[in-house]
Parts: C-alpha cells; structure tokens; sequence
C-alpha cells in the first residue's frame, strides 16, 4: 500500500485528493493535511464582501466530504519536509502541527511514499508597512481573499454606506497593496461590486470610487494584457479595462506600488518614481503572495530549503528557472508536469509551484522598486494542474516511478475569467473573459501570443449567469456530489 | 447631455470608449443574453476542453 499526502484542501489540493483517491481506491491511502476546517469557494467572496452571499453560501465542512471518499483528513499545516527521511529512518515525512480544536499545536510526522504540495499562497500583508503583520490582515484596510475577511469587509462597506445615507461623502480604494501582487482579478471584479452595490443603495453620489494597482497598464491582469476578440474587432484587454472603469467614473492610478499604508492615508511610489498619498475611508488591498514558508531538510538533518522552494517560497518544479532578459522568455519555460527536479514523488500543484519569471513586462522604478504583476495561477488552471498531478501520482503509484507523467502547461492551457458587476440576476453584469493561452506562445501565435479565436472578452447578463452557474456547480463538485467527475475542473 | 458624453467630459476617460444607449441595453436585454448566454457557454467548454 501507498500513500499518497496531499498539503493544502483549496482548489488544487482538493482536486488531487478527491481524484487520486477515486483512481486509488483501497488500495492505497490519500492524506490531506489542511489547516482549514472548510472549503471555501473563493471566487464567490466577492459575493460576501458586498453582502449578497454569506459565508456559509461559499464552505461546506471538509470532513464528512473527506469521510466519504475514504481520505485520511488531518486539520493541521504541514511545517516542513524531510524528503529523505532522517538519521533513523529512510522513510520520507512531513512534520505537521495540529490546527484542530483541542489539539491546536501538537506535532506530528506523517510518512510518504509521493507528496504534493499545494499550499496556495501565504497573504503576506506583512510585506507593506501597515497593511498587517505576517499573513494576519492589519486594522487599516479589509480583504477578500478568505471568506472571513469579506464577511469583515461587507461589515465596513455596510458602515460606510450608513454614512453616506447620513450626508458624510465616503472614498473608496480598492487594488493591490504592494508593487509585486497578483489576483489583480479579484480587486478588479471588486471594485465593480462596491459600485453596483452603492448604486443600488442610492448612495452613487455620494461615493468617490479609485483603483490602485500595479500593473503598468490598466487591464494588465498579471499576464501582459491580452488582445481579445470583442463585437467583431480585436481589441488590447487596457480598452477593454478603462471603458468599464469609465463608464462608472470610476478613477485609476496605475503603475502603483503601495509602500505604507495608515488609518485612512496610503502611500505610494509610482513607475516614474514619483511618490504620492491618497486618502481613503473604506480600502480593500490584495496582499502580495509568497509560498507559505514550508522548510525542507535532508537526512543529516542539514537545511535544504534552498533545493526544493525558490526564494519567494513557492516549490520548484520543472520550469527553467534561468534568469533570463524578457525578451527570451518563452512558453517552454513553463512547467509540464510539476514535479520536483530533486525528489521524484515531490510535486507542486495551483499556486505553490514557483512560475519560472512573471507573465507581464518586469518594470523598475527609477529608485529600484520593481512595479509589476506576478503571474496568477486562477482556479482552472489550479484545477486542472491538480488533476494532472493526480493522474501522474497514481500511475506512479500504479504502475512504476517510470510511468509517464501528465502534463498540463499554462502555455497549452485557457482560463475563463469572469468578473462579475453586480449579483442581481436580471440587474446584475460580469465581464466574461476567457484567455488561451494563459501564458502567450509568440512561437505559436506570432501576432498577439494568443488564440484570437478563443481569447474573448463580453459584457453582460450573460456572463453573470455563468458565474452563478459557475458558483453552484463547483460546490456541487467539490462536495462530491453524484456525477462530480464530469464537471471539468 | 448623454450619460456617456458625461463621463467623457472627464480627462481620464476621454481616450477610452464608453458604451451608448443600445450598447447597454443589449447587456441586460434577456433574449440576446440568453442567446449570448449559449454561445459564451461553448465557447467557454472548448476552451475547457483544449486545457485538458
Ligand atoms: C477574492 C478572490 C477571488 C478570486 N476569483 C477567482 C475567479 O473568479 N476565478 C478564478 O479562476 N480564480 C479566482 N481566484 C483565484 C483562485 O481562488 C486561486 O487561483 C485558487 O484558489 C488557487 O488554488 P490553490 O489550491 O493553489 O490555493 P488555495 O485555494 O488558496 O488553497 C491552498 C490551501 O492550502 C492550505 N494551506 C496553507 N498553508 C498550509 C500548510 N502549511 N500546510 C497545509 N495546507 C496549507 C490553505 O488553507 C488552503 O486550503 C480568486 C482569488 C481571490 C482571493
């Protein structure tokens, strides 16, 4: 019997354990290691940071999910790993420390015959003054990225509205909270609830609305911008962007690192390397992200982080991570099959692998304060990397450490984007996008980097419907419900 | 003035394009939308289905 331990129950993790665990059966033992008790549907925070959906609309309990795909579930973070076992035993182990009530603390080892790291990203709100400490999100502004921290949000933007109501004009600020961030996504689609959501309050008027963000241009998303087919023309996605920010006033400064943050007042340093403060009474900033700070050691017990995580934290696997001027960077750089180059049962999945370079232009301010995305890895590809690594395991598992792996490059991969504006079903309006493929192939698709025919881009109900549909069909799928493996990742 | 001649009269947004009356009522006219609907959700599977 083999065991497989998968870290981290978010999008990837959970991917790769339901579907290594349905290929496995019996036979063979999948763990999860997760400090969460509950799977949250992220994309739908949006939803419960503006009040239209409550927390309990996003999570479901792990466990009795778990319980019913036959999964070993451990409520705990893994700390670090021992990919070659220790002084006493050949025997590979991750060292887990208990998040569980009641047993909160407590360590463990748990031994492995293939790993999978799929961690997600560590909120590292610490990297800027003033927007919190570590990953704990700081007094001054309010998040998304966990449905706790929308619950919070909605209580502030809830206030800020009775304040409005009350005569008192409110400033909103809503972007990216550091010069190296991604998801710029989430802020995007963000902002564009808050304003719905104010018009539909009455209190339009009274609301000054602002982006703050670092991409170089407005419609950047982390992977250069994109040229998408829209009502018959091709269009650069930073047309695409401002009309929508235009056409609900909605202001932007862009080109934007967040250095401090304070009760109501942000600072900023810009491309040009001017500097500049922008007041706010209601602010939602994404954390840069960074790999959640697993370490790694060898036998003799020697320290060999360095080896398995890249410096920002995240695992490498089989990218080329030579440095390289933008102007040599290809798709062939991406990794294929995210398996440690180290350790042959290590594989990352969803945001812990370490990407080779950015997607967007890497910019510098004339201080030498780097200014640009870092490249998102969305909940698609997340998935279908999941689903990959699971299928490459099991085969290992199944038939030998030479089975052939399965690959899933984010140079051959699309992601469907649909940002919504609002959740009313007939007032409601997203911007669908879809984009293939995510990271551009110059080679391929000489002109844009990218397939016109399926890089899309469409306002309307339409795409508001999708992502409701989107909203109960993953759940459904991620509960396992009857049915579950034929809703694509 | 129309609302989107409104909010060109703003510098920011003078470059970009602001959708007319037509344009924003065919975003939430519930026949092409569910039209739109159809089409985006193909697509969409193709796109899924190329990643696979
Ligand atoms: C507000 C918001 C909106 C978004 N909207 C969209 C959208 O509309 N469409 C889209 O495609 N993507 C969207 N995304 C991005 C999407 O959520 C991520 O791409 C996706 O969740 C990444 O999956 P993951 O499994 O890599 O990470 P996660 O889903 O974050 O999962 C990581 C898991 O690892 C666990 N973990 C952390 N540390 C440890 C540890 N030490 N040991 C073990 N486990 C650990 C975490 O608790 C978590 O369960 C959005 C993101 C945000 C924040």
């Amino acid at each position: 019997m083999a065991r497989l331990v998968v870290l981290g129950g978010g999008v990837a993790g959970h991917t790769t354990a339901t579907f290594a665990a349905k290929w496995l059966g019996s036979e063979h033992e999948v763990v999860v290691v997760t400090p969460n008790s509950q799977w949250n549907w992220i994309p739908s925070n949006i939803w419960v940071g503006v009040g239209q959906m409550t927390k309990k609309d996003v999570t479901f309990d792990l466990a009795p999910v778990y319980a019913k795909a036959g999964i070993t579930y451990y409520q705990a973070k893994a700390t670090s790993l021992n990919p070659e076992g220790n002084e006493t035993s050949d025997k590979p182990f991750v060292s887990i420390e208990y998040t569980e009530e009641g047993k909160a603390g407590q360590v463990e080892n748990i031994e492995y015959d293939y790993i999978v790291n799929a961690t997600g990203p560590k909120l590292n709100f610490g990297a800027t003054p003033g927007l919190g400490e570590g990953d704990q999100l700081g007094e001054h502004t309010v998040s998304v990225c966990t449905a706790g921290h929308a619950v919070h949000a909605n209580e502030k933007l809830q206030e800020a509205i009775e304040k409005m109501k009350g005569g008192t004009r409110q400033k909103f600020l809503i972007g990216t909270g550091h010069g190296m961030c991604t998801c710029q996504g989430a802020a995007f689609e963000y902002i564009f609830n808050i304003e719905h959501e104010l018009s539909k309050a009455g209190v339009r008027d009274m609301a000054d609305i602002k982006w703050i963000s670092n991409e170089s241009f407005l419609g950047d998303f982390g992977m250069g911008g994109l040229h998408m087919k829209v009502g018959g023309y091709v269009v650069s996605s930073k047309l695409f962007a401002e009309s929508l920010f235009a056409e609900r006033s909605i202001e932007w400064l862009i080109g934007a690192h967040t250095s401090k943050v304070e009760a109501g007042k942000l600072h900023y340093e810009l491309l040009d390397g001017s500097t500049g403060e922008e007041e706010f009474d209601f602010s939602m900033l994404i954390p840069p992200f960074a790999g959640v700070g697993l370490k790694a050691y060898a036998k003799d017990g020697s320290d060999i982080t360095d080896t398995v995580f890249a410096p920002n934290g995240f695992m490498k696997v089989d990218a080329d991570y030579t440095p390289k001027a933008y102007a040599d960077w290809k798709a062939a750089d991406w990794p294929r099959t995210y398996q440690n180059p180290s350790y042959k049962n290590m594989f990352a999945a969803g945001i812990a692998f370490a990407p080779p370079h950015a997607i967007s232009k890497p910019m510098k301010s004339p201080n030498g304060t780097p200014i640009n995305p870092t490249p998102p890895r969305t909940g698609m590809p997340a998935g279908i990397i999941g689903k990959a690594v699971a299928h490459s395991v099991c085969d290992m598992i199944t038939k030998g450490d030479a089975a052939h792996l399965h690959e899933a490059s984010m140079a051959e991969m699309g992601a469907a984007c649909v940002a919504s504006a609002g959740k009313g079903i007939f007032d409601g309006t997203a911007a669908a996008m879809t984009v293939y493929p995510v990271v551009p192939d110059f080679e391929k698709y000489p002109g844009t980097g990218r397939d016109t025919d399926y890089t899309f881009g469409e306002i309307g109900l339409a795409g508001h419907w999708i992502k409701h549909v989107l909203h109960y069909l993953f759940i459904y799928k991620a509960k396992l419900n009857p049915g579950w493996t034929l809703i694509p990742e | 003035m129309k609302q989107e001649e409104y909010n060109f009269e703003k510098e920011q947004f003078s470059l970009t394009m602001i959708p007319g009356k037509f344009a924003r009522a065919m975003r939430t006219c519930v026949i092409w939308q569910f039209f739109r609907f159809l089409v985006l959700n193909i697509k969409m599977i193709i796109v899924v289905g190329k990643s696979h």
